[in-house]
């Protein structure tokens, strides 16, 4: 009996260890939540960094700062890190701080798995970027890595960035396991699947996506090693290979892939949008439906990026179809979400704002998407400036806007005290005309015909690259700025109450501010 | 200093030239000069309006919504938060929405595919960094590569009119005619783009795609590889030049004979002083983009030539290594791209140059009789 009770009285106690042993060993999901998201913005920057020389040297036409060869190492490290680096790890370590706060569990399901997952990916990406100093430089075939160009004809790296991938595949494989573990398993009593915020279905869905993508991935990426080092011909033509083969398996992977960078931004904006328009979100049980429906397309539509390639009319005509569908639930969801403001009573604080933005842009890259998915049309856009202003903006409006308004509006519960409000406004205004300044000519530039991964260009393209480039250091500059506000509200200032924003319901908001380090050891009850 | 000076004029006319007279504010597709390209502007335009119009319905809506309902006017949230009627709604209005746009490009797509009834072939070889144009028909191709010099590229020279746009070959065709294009590629892919003809379609290695066009205005339009093919990607331009039917009679023919005073090269006597001075220019051609003008390469995917094994080694594994390539590396075979004139002025180059003091030469019959052997 008394051990029991000493038990229970050191529990009471039981809070972070101290020093770096807190941090390498921890199995509390707030921590690992709190370890993504530093790294996540870690290589935001760095990714940032080589899109600020990309842009850089595209300020005018000529080569000017970099080597070609550099400037294509730039491209694809730049595309690698801000979606393995960047948006992935972001999501992963918001879900890790909310979904067990959202769905009042004490923890995530499986914690030590939680603890590897996370720290695989230092380990990968230290793997990654250490190419950048190998003889013969970095992975310099685009984010894609279309073979031949990075089997037969790749740098001596890409065995490295293989083994890269293959370690975030196996990261993200374990933390969407451990997404699906907990939501499944770890409820509070009464919260029913559509009971759950839509940040935890989105994330569900986006875990049951990952699982069935990343070993397709691991796949892709083997079949180079082979290639590379086996003496296997699975993409070599000259050995009885398909290169198309690869692009196949490749958008198998891919296309779902660009859905794992959105969904969870969805549930986040469904957060907020309610919270700060004083109103339920409208159509809950439409939006679950229409993030399923996507989830499934997704699978569908894959060819759409390989238009061009030569693939029979009757898979053109299919993979067009299908890819129109998409547009249909994704704009159910636009739909709910203004239907969500309309007559509410609305303030426009940063979280706010960055959803309003999210809105607005990602329905601008929804639109140029559905340009896309005309097939004949996409003949001209196919691998132009178009594609990278469309694929620029669902990622940065949308998914790392998302990020933005959900670090905002979390960030109150994860440091108990409230963020500098015009700072963020200041930044938020800043990063909406630095970033539609920097990708809105992009749209112009492509339908003039300027094709996507060159370092040097046509004279007629000058014009516009010039005030694109202005627009991506304002934005990068910006980020910065980010950086100080996060820094200023973790080290202090207006105490949070435990639930700062009017509108906001959940379960996050019935503990305190900053949240304690454990938290519903006893499960609360959901009516 | 008065160099200095000329440089100096140079680049800042280099750098201001673009700003003040290519000012181009172009933000549109242009319709192009094809039946083709036409109908994909007009699939365009009205998917586009089609958006403009859904956005400025949403985005208004929206807008009234943050003008109007906000708590600073005193709004109060009302209750309503399920309406299946409306997500019903909002979901068949796109669904007839797309079904409508599905159907003209469908049709434009059926049009696209039909490479039927061609009156001319081309075959297009995508190599780093240049393309191959083979008039089947009628036994000749050439090569067609990029000719803005590296000093613009470098910005030593103010930038002329076709910056990157221009080859020293461009592939020919005639107006009025169904021109079908057979691409593939010899490397890796690349993808072969003229806008103004609506065509785009990848060079993949091991595969041949087909698409076509009909160009009826006579006129030089130019375009660029769009699949990222490694490091001179932006530097391997497309130019086709349209030109009325009896022009282009008489330029097959002019391009048959030349053909055939190539294939009489190789028998002709060579002089070192004759090989070393072809092969200076085509090894500008060919060669220099990889192992470098001055032969000094990109280590190491594109080795030195300049004292290396090879090019100061044996004669016999030298011209292997040209003409068979070496497999798994970037070095391509050029025996079937280059005639034997032009492989024995070049390898007698490399042993040559830049120091190379090999002293011994190779003519293209031996070149000749050396691909007859295998």
């Amino acid at each position: 009996m008394s051990a029991v009770a000493g038990t229970h009285a050191q529990d009471h106690h039981h809070g972070p260890a101290s020093g770096i042993s807190r941090w390498l060993l921890t199995t509390n999901h707030k921590d690992i939540g709190s370890m993504y998201l530093i790294f996540s913005f870690t290589m935001f920057l760095l990714g940032g960094t080589m899109a600020m020389v990309i842009r850089a040297e595209l300020f005018q036409p000529g080569l000017q700062i970099v080597q070609p060869e550099f400037f294509n190492q730039m491209t694809t490290m730049h595309g690698l890190i801000m979606v393995f680096g960047a948006v992935m790890p972001a999501f992963v370590g918001l879900a890790n701080w909310m979904i067990p706060l959202m769905i009042g569990a004490p923890d995530m399901a499986l914690p030590r798995m939680n603890n590897w997952s996370f720290w695989l990916l230092p380990c990968a990406f230290l793997i990654l970027v250490s190419t950048l100093f190998m003889e013969g430089g970095a992975p310099n075939f685009g984010w894609t890595f279309y073979a031949p160009l990075s089997t037969t004809y790749g740098p001596p790296s890409t065995t490295f960035f293989i083994f890269a991938i293959h370690i975030m595949g196996v990261s993200s494989i374990m933390g969407a396991i451990n997404v699906i573990a907990t939501v499944l398993n770890m409820r509070a009593p009464g919260m029913t699947l559509m009971k759950m915020p839509m940040f935890v279905w989105t994330w569900l869905i986006t875990a049951f996506l990952l699982i069935a993508v990343m070993p397709v991935l691991a796949g892709v990426v083997t079949m180079m090693l082979m290639d590379i080092n086996f003496g296997t011909s699975f993409f070599n033509a000259a050995g009885g290979g398909d290169p198309v083969l690869f692009q196949h398996v490749f958008w198998f992977f891919g296309h779902p892939e660009v859905y794992i960078m959105i969904l969870p931004a969805f549930g986040a904006i469904s957060q907020i949008i309610p919270a700060f328009s004083r109103k339920r979100l409208f159509g809950y049980a439409f939006m679950v439906y229409a993030t399923g429906a996507i989830a499934l397309l997704s699978f569908l539509v894959w060819a759409h990026h390989m238009f061009t390639v030569g693939v029979p009319l009757a898979g053109q005509l299919f993979f067009m179809y299908a890819t129109l569908l998409i547009a249909v639930p994704t704009g159910v969801k636009v739909f709910n979400w203004v239907a969500t403001m309309f007559r509410g009573s609305l303030t426009l604080e940063a979280p706010m704002l960055f959803a309003i933005a999210f809105v607005i842009l990602f329905s601008i890259g929804g639109f140029s998407g559905l340009m896309l998915a005309i097939a004949p049309a996409d003949f001209q856009y196919h691998d132009t400036y178009f594609v990278v202003a469309h694929f620029h903006y669902v990622l940065v409006p949308g998914a790392i806007f998302g990020i933005f308004a959900s670090a905002y509006f979390w960030l109150p519960k994860w440091t108990g005290y409230m963020y500098d409000e015009t700072l963020a406004k200041t930044h938020f205004w800043l990063s909406f005309v630095g970033m539609n300044l920097a990708f809105f000519p992009m749209h112009f530039l492509g339908l003039a015909g300027m094709p996507r991964r060159i370092p040097d260009y046509a004279l007629q393209f000058a014009d516009f690259n010039m005030v694109s480039s202005i627009g991506a250091f304002m934005f990068g500059a910006t980020q910065l700025l980010f950086l100080l506000i996060v820094v200023k509200c973790a080290r202090g200032g207006v105490k949070a109450p435990a639930k700062p924003w009017e509108g906001a319901e959940g379960l996050e908001w019935e503990v305190p501010s900053p949240a304690p380090y454990h938290t519903f050891t006893t499960p609360p009850d959901v009516k | 200093m008065r160099v200095h000076a000329q440089r100096v004029g140079a680049l800042l006319g280099g750098l201001l030239f673009p700003a003040l007279s290519m000012a181009d504010w172009t933000v549109n597709m242009t319709p192009g000069v094809t039946g083709t390209s036409n109908d994909i502007f007009n699939l365009h335009m009205t998917i586009f309006w089609i958006c403009v119009a859904i956005g400025v319905v949403v985005f208004g809506i929206m807008f009234w919504s943050i003008f109007a309902h906000r708590k600073s006017q005193g709004a109060k949230p009302a209750n309503f938060h399920e309406n299946t009627m409306v997500e019903i709604l909002w979901t068949l209005i796109p669904l007839v929405i797309l079904v409508i746009m599905a159907i003209p490009a469908t049709a434009t797509l059926i049009d696209m595919y039909d490479t039927t009834e061609s009156d001319i072939d081309i075959k297009v070889t995508g190599y780093q960094w240049k393309w191959q144009y083979e008039y089947i028909n009628e036994d000749f191709g050439y090569f067609s590569n990029l000719t803005t010099p590296s000093d613009q590229i470098r910005n030593r020279q103010a930038k002329g009119e076709n910056y990157l746009l221009e080859v020293d070959n461009p592939m020919v065709i005639p107006v009025g005619k169904k021109v079908r294009f057979l691409l593939t590629a010899n490397d890796v892919i690349h993808s072969w783009w003229v806008p103004d003809f609506g065509v785009k379609k990848d060079a993949i290695p091991g595969f041949i795609n087909e698409a076509w066009t009909r160009v009826d205005k006579p006129g030089t339009y130019r375009g660029q590889c769009t699949e990222l093919c490694g490091k001179d990607h932006g530097f391997m331009p497309v130019v086709v030049k349209a030109v009325p039917e009896e022009e282009y009679n008489t330029w097959v023919a002019d391009q048959k004979a030349a053909a055939e005073k190539e294939r009489e090269l190789t028998q002709k006597d060579w002089t070192m002083e004759e090989l070393m001075e072809r092969g200076k220019t085509a090894y500008a051609t060919a060669c220099a983009a990889c192992h470098q003008a001055d032969g000094s390469g990109a280590p190491p995917a594109f080795p030195a030539l300049r004292g290396s094994a090879i090019a100061t080694g044996d004669m016999a594994a030298h011209i292997d290594v040209v003409v068979n390539g070496v497999s798994g590396t970037a070095m391509q075979a050029f025996g079937g791209q280059l005639n034997e004139a032009d492989l024995a002025a070049i390898i007698t180059y490399e042993r040559n140059a830049w120091g190379n003091k090999m002293g011994d030469m190779v003519t293209p019959k031996e070149i000749f009789d050396y691909k007859n052997q295998q």
